[in-house]
């Protein structure tokens, strides 16, 4: 007869205690961990210029749309040649030593490589165009830009994310004067968000091929 | 290994004399030989060349199996014969026919326990193994079928970041638990049943290995009233837990078909018919199995022939269901006026596919009637091949109702005929090698019969001094602690 020697019962009871714990922990670990709110919000890189948002659109109150142009007519919401920039900074901090990269660029046409902050993956279509004519403020998807000296990204831009104002736009829908307001935050938001879903007929598609083409 | 088959082989207990109850186990068994011999089997020093062979070759085929779901992985599904109009081909065919076969051990283990059928006692322990094995066998099959093998966990409904969840009104949302809690209760159920026996194995162990691996198996098992008290308090439960699965696996597998909207496929007589099929199957794999077996470790004695002749008389009855379906099915086809239907079954039984229905028709419905004949019933090659011929038509029921429905689609346009590529063949022949391995590895590591249950249907031996029945008290439970 062989008989199990009695610290075998202690390995069985923490055994049991890490069976119970070990899935929930792991559970944990993964939905926390994994989550695009852990591995893709607060994402900061480093920019070859630091150009300040908080100054540019915060401060000096400058309207997205006159460097990122073409986000009311395209998919793509364009990052502005050094011509823009040259538009003020031809007369404005022209001996600035931490614009010297601007100026280089302006002369020589070698693009600044910016280090992109909101990457969606491929296989995912995404239309600015569709989304600022509708009544989907800038803010609502980066939040305050305004007031970032360094552009991080604000919200998690997964696809439950994206499928949950697709689901409930009038929680975040805004009348089209007011896409580029960095403040915007009315009391009645969703009397409002109801009235501009009815008046532009705004019935956002769930379907797969809507963004995965 | 104890011989002491000589004297059963003449022992007949198949008769029928109501006044006469035919004793279930045969030969001069005693709770002492029953213990000796069911373990011998484990125990036994030398590995048989028989045995060895078989595990070899089911072990390569296993091995082949595997190296080509890493060729599908890496390839793609294309590398099966599954093209429109027939996008379900060979994978979900196997994946129904190696869960049919898994319904005869749960049956056998529940379902009879429940009504009492003392004669499951000798053949519950394997065919519950069988079942496991060839659920095993068949929940690969849609893992792999689903194209990206490494996104299977959406099959589960796990909350995620894409707030994405799979479809619950598909039946194939239902298959995922149908076949999860079919396999998880049989699992359980099975290793339940098997403590008391490894309890045996453990305290008759010589080498301090064996004595750990069972002991540690036997979840430290003594025997005391108590413990069987429990055990066969919780076994019942288990039984009646166990006992609606019976029913409800097949039922929904056969939903994978019946809720779609196609003709041959939308039925209501599908979740009954394919329940019986898949009993029907389940017990010509048991007979399959038990024949060899017994013969090779001299089982003979306690698998009797009046086990064999149960087997098959349900194998009667249920084929004769299956008939009943198949029948029905071309029935309700004339008797509904739908075109459609009587197109699809017409193009069943003579169309492209007319070979493999009448195949099916011969070796369910005909073949079967054979087991009228006492004689054909208890005659070993007979009852061999004609559960080998059950298990042959049983597949082909599920490739006929498979691939004849979806090579004809509605426009004729579209039709198309299905060919198997060699990685649908290869894939297989592996199942049934993966299948035999697992249940080799079975035969010669765990006790193949359940002994504690069969000793409760034993004569309850008199107290003679000078019998020795020490090495088999732990599990030789008294009548009034088992009832």
């Amino acid at each position: 007869m062989f008989h199990f020697p009695s610290w075998t019962l202690t390995v069985r009871d923490m055994g049991g205690a890490v069976l119970l714990v070990a899935p929930l922990y792991i559970v944990g670990l993964v939905a926390f961990g994994a989550s695009p709110k852990t591995t893709d919000v607060g994402y900061q890189p480093d920019q070859p210029i630091e150009f300040s948002h908080a100054l540019h659109a915060g401060q000096l109150g400058m309207d997205c749309r006159y460097c990122h142009n073409t986000v009311e007519k395209a998919a793509h919401a364009a990052v502005p040649p050094a011509a823009t920039c040259m538009n003020c900074h031809a007369g404005i901090k022209t001996q600035s030593p931490k614009l010297q990269l601007l100026r280089d660029t302006y002369e020589n046409g070698e693009p600044i490589a910016w280090q992109r902050v909101h990457d969606l993956p491929d296989y995912a279509y995404f239309d600015h165009s569709a989304h600022v004519t509708r009544g989907i403020g800038c803010a609502s998807c980066h939040g305050r830009i305004d007031k970032m000296e360094k552009v991080w990204q604000e919200h998690p831009l997964s696809m439950g994310w994206c499928l949950d104002c697709h689901r409930n736009p009038e929680d975040h829908l805004r009348p089209l004067d007011q896409i580029t307001n960095m403040t915007w935050a009315p009391e009645n938001q969703r009397e409002i968000g109801l009235e501009i879903k009815a008046k532009l007929n705004i019935a956002p598609s769930q379907n797969c091929s809507t963004c995965h083409r | 290994m104890a011989t002491i088959t000589a004297g059963a082989a003449t022992l007949d207990n198949t008769g029928d004399d109501p006044r006469v109850r035919a004793p279930l186990i045969v030969g001069n068994n005693d709770y002492t030989t029953i213990t000796d011999r069911v373990c011998a089997v484990v125990e036994d020093p030398k590995v048989r060349k028989a045995w060895l062979i078989a595990f070899l070759t089911a072990v390569s085929l296993t091995g082949m199996l595997f190296a080509l779901v890493g060729y599908l992985i890496v390839t793609g599904v294309g590398v099966w014969g599954n093209q429109i109009p027939v996008a379900w081909g060979w994978p979900i065919v196997n994946f129904v026919f190696w869960v049919g076969i898994g319904h005869a051990g749960t049956l056998i283990s529940a379902i009879l326990y429940l009504f009492r059928q003392n004669w499951r006692t000798s053949i519950n322990r394997f065919a519950e193994a069988m079942t496991i094995f060839a659920v095993v066998c068949a929940g690969l099959f849609p893992g792999i079928h689903v194209g990206r093998a490494w996104l299977a966990y959406w099959l589960f409904p796990i909350p995620n970041q894409m707030l994405m969840w799979p479809q619950f009104r598909s039946p194939l949302l239902w298959d995922v638990f149908a076949v999860g809690t079919y396999a998880s209760v049989s699992t359980v159920f099975w290793y339940m049943g098997m403590i008391p026996d490894l309890a045996t194995i453990r305290d008759r162990a010589k080498h301090p290995v064996r004595r750990f691996v069972y002991g540690l198996l036997a979840v430290g098992w003594r025997g005391s009233a108590r413990h069987w008290h429990r055990y066969e308090r919780a076994y019942l439960l288990m039984a009646a837990l166990a006992t609606p699965l019976v029913l409800s696996v097949h039922t929904i597998v056969s939903f994978d078909f019946a809720v779609s909207q196609l003709p041959g496929w939308h039925t209501t007589i599908f979740p009954p018919y394919f329940v019986a099929g898949a009993i029907f199957s389940g017990f010509a794999m048991v007979v399959t199995l038990a024949i060899p077996a017994r013969a090779y470790f001299g089982m003979k004695d306690i698998i009797t022939m009046r086990h064999l002749e149960n087997m098959n008389k349900i194998i009667l009855a249920t084929g004769m269901m299956v008939g009943y379906a198949y029948a029905m099915e071309f029935f309700i086809a004339w008797y509904g006026g739908n075109e459609f239907e009587q197109f699809a079954f017409i193009n069943r039984a003579t169309g492209p596919y007319a070979w493999a229905y009448w195949i099916m028709v011969s070796c369910n419905v005909i073949s079967p009637q054979l087991f009228w004949f006492k004689k054909l019933r208890t005659s070993i090659p007979v009852m061999f091949v004609l559960a080998i011929f059950v298990n042959i038509g049983m597949w082909f029921e599920r490739f006929v109702i498979t691939i004849s429905t979806l090579n004809r689609d509605f426009l004729p346009s579209s039709w198309g005929y299905f060919r198997p590529t060699l990685v649908d063949i290869c894939m297989l022949i592996g199942s049934f090698g993966l299948f035999f391995t697992l249940f080799l590895l079975f035969l010669r590591f765990l006790p193949m019969i359940a002994m504690a249950e069969v000793k409760s249907i034993l004569p309850r031996p008199a107290a003679h001094p000078g019998n020795d029945h020490s090495s088999s008290s732990h599990t030789s439970p008294s009548h009034s602690e088992l009832h």
